[in-house]
C-alpha cells in the first residue's frame, strides 16, 4: 500500500477567509477575516464558545460550505471557487470528518462502515480485497478489530466514535476535521478518544483540526487557536503537549 | 449502490409493506389483464384466424356479421377487381347446443365457411364439424352429435380446433350448406336464401387500398380489414378501452405508492444522507440507492403477483374468461418497472436538497 500521498504545500491554508449568513434582512457574520495555516502533521486545537463560528469554519476547511470571502487552500488544492459536484469529489478524497454525534449508517457492521467509503469511491478506488485489508488494519489498530462484524447499536459510544475515526482516516486524508468529537462522550472515554486521535495522526503525521469547547481537550493538541464571534487569535497560554 | 441492496438485506421488514401492496397491485394487474386478454381472445378467434386480408360486408350492415347479407352476384363483382386472389363466403349462427348426457346447453358459434382459416381443415362433409377446443369443457367429445338451436338439428363433432372461438362462443366450422340448414331451421326470422352468406373473406394484395377497390366495384359494399374486423365484433373495443382504463388507473395506484412509500422513506434518511454527502456521496449515488429500492421491491412484488395469479388460473373455475398470456405477463413487468421508477423519482428533489453540511454541528 502507498503511504500519505505528498501534498504540495500545507494541509491547510485559510486566508481572510470571511463568512455571512443571510437571514432575511439580517446579517450575521460567523467567521470574520481568519487566516490560520495548519503544518504538516499538525494538530490544532480550534477553541471558542458556542456561536463563536467553530463549526462554520470547519465546514468551510472540509468543502461543507462555501466562503463568502478569502481563500482555501486544502493540501494544495484551491476550493474557493469550486462547484458542489467539485467539493463532493474534494471531500471524498482529500478530508476525512468526524462529526458530534453518532453517524455512522446504522445497518452496517464496522467493518463496512469504512467500507463505505470505498464503496463511494467506485471504480477509481481501490479494489475490494485491498479495502477490506485497509478496513481491517484500521479497526485493529483503533483497538475494535474484534468488534468489526458489530452493528452500531451494539457498539458503545467511545467505539462508534473509533469506528467514525476509521472511516475519515480510510482513504489517507491530507487533514482530518473533528467536530466536537468528544462532546457526546463522558469524561474518561472523552480522554481515550481524544488519545487515540492523537496517536493516530502522530503516526501517520496527518494534520488535524479539533474542534472544542472544552480547555481539557486542547493538550493533546500542537496549538491552539481561539475563534471569539469569529475573530481567530492564537492562544499560546492553553498551546503545549501532554 | 451495495448500500442499498445492503439495506433490503439486512432491514425487510422496512420494506414489507410497499412489497406486500405492490404484490396485491401487480396480481390485479395480472388478473385484469389476462381477463381482458380472455375475453378479447375468446371473442374474436374466428375473425383472427381467418387467412385473409379484408373482409367484405354488406354496406347496410354496419360492420356486423349476423346484420350482413351477400349474393353470388356481389361475389363476381369482387372476384373481377384487380389485386383479389381469394374470396370465401363465411357466415355465423349463435345458438344453445345440447351435448349427450350434459344438462346444460352449450353455447356454440356455427361458422360456416369455404376458405379454411388457419389451424381449421377443409371444410368437413355435411352435418359435420370441426369444434373449438373451448367446447371440451362443455363435455362435447369428438364422435358426439349436437343437437343444435331449437329446431334441434344434428351437427357431429370430428375433430378440435383451437382459438377460433366467436364471442365468447364455442365455433364449430361447417360447410356454407350446413350453417344456412341450421340457421334457416332455428332462425326462420333470419333467413338465408340459398347462395347467400354474410361475408367475404378476401385474399389479395393492397391492404386499405384493396378494401376501397372492392367498394368502389360494388357500390353496396363496406370492407374492413382483419384488424379492423376485429375491432368491429360488438363490445370489443368497449371491453379494451374499459379494461385498459382500469389498467392504468390501477398503475397510476403503483406510482403513487412508490412516490409515497420512497418519498417517506428519504424524509427518514435525511440525516443519513447528509452525513454520506459530506463524506463524499454524490447526490446521483444516493438517488440511484432509491430508485435501485424502488425497482427492487416492484420486481419482488411482481414475481409473487405472478406466481399467485398462475395458481390462481390454475384454481378458478374454467367458465372464467382469464388467459393469462406471457405477453400479458411481459407488459405487466415492464409497466411496473416503470411505474417504480417514475413514483421514486419523485424523491430526486429531496435527495437533492438535502445539505452536506446538514452532517455537522448547527451550520446548517
Ligand atoms: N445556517 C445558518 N444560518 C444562519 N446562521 C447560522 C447558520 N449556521 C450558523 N449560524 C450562526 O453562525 C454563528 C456561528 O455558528 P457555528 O455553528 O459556527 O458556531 P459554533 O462555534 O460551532 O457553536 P457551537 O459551539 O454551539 O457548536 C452562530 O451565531 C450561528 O447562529
Ligand atoms: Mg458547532
Amino acid at each position: 500500500m502507498s503511504s500519505n500521498p505528498a501534498p504540495s504545500g500545507a494541509p491547510l491554508r485559510l486566508e481572510a477567509v470571511r463568512k455571512v449568513y443571510r437571514s432575511g434582512d439580517s446579517e450575521i457574520v460567523a467567521v470574520d477575516h481568519a487566516t490560520l495555516t495548519v503544518a504538516d502533521g499538525e494538530i490544532v486545537a480550534l477553541l471558542g464558545p458556542s456561536g463563536s463560528g467553530k463549526t462554520t469554519l470547519l465546514s468551510i476547511a472540509g468543502g461543507l460550505l462555501t466562503s463568502t470571502e478569502g481563500r482555501v487552500v486544502v493540501g494544495g488544492q484551491d476550493i474557493t471557487d469550486r462547484s458542489p459536484r467539485e467539493l463532493t469529489e474534494f471531500r471524498r478524497t482529500t478530508v476525512g470528518f468526524v462529526f458530534q454525534s453518532v453517524n455512522l449508517v446504522p445497518f452496517l457492521t464496522a467493518e463496512e462502515n469504512l467500507l463505505v467509503v470505498a464503496e463511494l469511491s467506485g471504480r477509481s478506488g481501490m479494489s475490494r480485497r485491498d479495502a477490506r485489508q485497509r478496513a481491517k488494519e484500521l479497526l485493529d489498530e483503533l483497538g475494535l478489530g474484534h468488534r468489526a462484524g458489530n452493528l452500531p447499536s451494539q457498539l458503545s459510544g467511545g467505539e462508534r466514535q473509533r469506528v467514525a475515526i476509521g472511516r475519515a482516516l480510510f482513504n489517507r486524508p491530507a487533514l482530518v476535521l473533528f467536530d466536537e468529537p468528544t462532546s457526546a462522550l463522558d469524561t474518561k472515554i472523552g480522554e481515550q478518544v481524544m488519545e487515540l486521535i492523537q496517536n493516530e495522526m502522530r503516526s501517520r503525521g496527518t494534520a488535524a483540526v479539533i474542534v472544542t469547547h472544552d480547555t481539557r481537550m486542547t493538550h493533546y493538541a500542537d496549538r491552539t487557536v481561539r475563534i471569539v464571534d469569529g475573530v481567530l487569535s492564537d492562544d499560546p497560554v492553553a498551546a503545549g503537549h501532554p | 449502490m451495495s448500500l442499498a441492496v445492503t439495506e433490503l438485506r439486512r432491514r425487510p421488514g422496512r420494506f414489507a409493506v410497499a412489497t406486500v401492496v405492490l404484490t396485491f397491485l401487480s396480481l390485479l394487474l395480472l388478473l385484469l389483464g389476462g381477463l381482458l386478454d380472455g375475453l378479447f381472445l375468446g371473442s374474436t378467434g374466428a375473425i383472427r384466424a381467418q387467412r385473409a386480408d379484408v373482409i367484405v360486408y354488406s354496406d347496410t350492415a354496419r360492420d356486423s356479421f349476423l346484420r350482413s347479407r351477400l349474393t353470388t352476384e356481389v361475389r363476381r363483382q369482387v372476384e373481377q377487381v384487380d389485386g383479389v386472389e381469394a374470396v370465401g363466403g363465411l357466415g355465423f349462427s349463435l345458438l344453445g347446443a345440447t351435448v349427450p348426457g350434459e344438462t346444460d346447453l352449450a353455447d356454440v358459434a356455427v361458422a360456416g365457411y369455404e376458405l379454411p382459416p388457419s389451424g381449421v381443415p377443409d371444410p368437413p362433409s355435411a352435418g359435420h364439424a370441426w369444434a373449438d377446443e373451448r367446447l371440451r369443457e362443455a363435455g362435447v367429445s369428438i364422435g358426439d352429435t349436437l343437437a343444435v338451436g331449437p329446431a334441434g338439428t344434428p351437427i357431429t363433432i370430428d375433430g378440435w380446433v383451437e382459438d377460433t372461438n366467436y364471442l365468447q362462443q364455442g365455433a364449430l366450422w361447417v360447410t356454407l350448406d350446413t350453417w344456412r340448414e341450421v340457421q334457416n331451421a332455428n332462425r326462420p326470422d333470419a333467413f338465408v336464401a340459398p347462395d347467400v352468406v354474410q361475408v367475404f373473406v378476401v385474399r389479395g394484395a393492397g391492404g386499405d387500398g384493396l378494401a376501397a377497390a372492392i367498394d368502389a366495384a360494388t357500390g353496396s359494399t363496406s370492407t374492413l380489414t382483419r384488424d379492423d374486423a376485429v375491432f368491429a365484433l360488438p363490445g370489443v373495443s368497449e371491453q379494451q378501452s374499459t379494461f385498459n382504463a382500469i389498467i392504468f388507473s390501477t398503475l397510476a395506484v403503483v406510482l403513487a405508492v412508490v412516490a409515497l412509500f420512497f418519498s417517506l422513506l428519504t424524509l427518514e434518511r435525511t440525516g443519513l444522507y447528509g452525513v454520506l454527502k459530506a463524506i463524499g456521496a454524490s447526490t446521483r449515488r444516493l438517488f440511484a440507492g432509491v430508485v435501485i429500492q424502488a425497482v427492487t421491491v416492484a420486481v419482488i412484488a411482481f414475481v409473487i403477483g405472478g406466481v399467485l395469479a398462475f395458481v390462481g388460473d390454475a384454481l378458478l373455475p374454467g367458465d372464467i374468461p382469464l388467459q393469462l398470456t406471457p405477453g400479458r405477463y411481459v407488459f405487466t413487468f415492464v409497466a411496473l418497472v416503470v411505474a417504480a421508477v417514475l413514483g421514486s423519482a419523485i424523491s430526486l428533489r429531496r435527495v437533492t436538497r438535502i445539505d452536506p453540511a446538514s452532517a455537522i454541528g448547527s451550520a446548517a
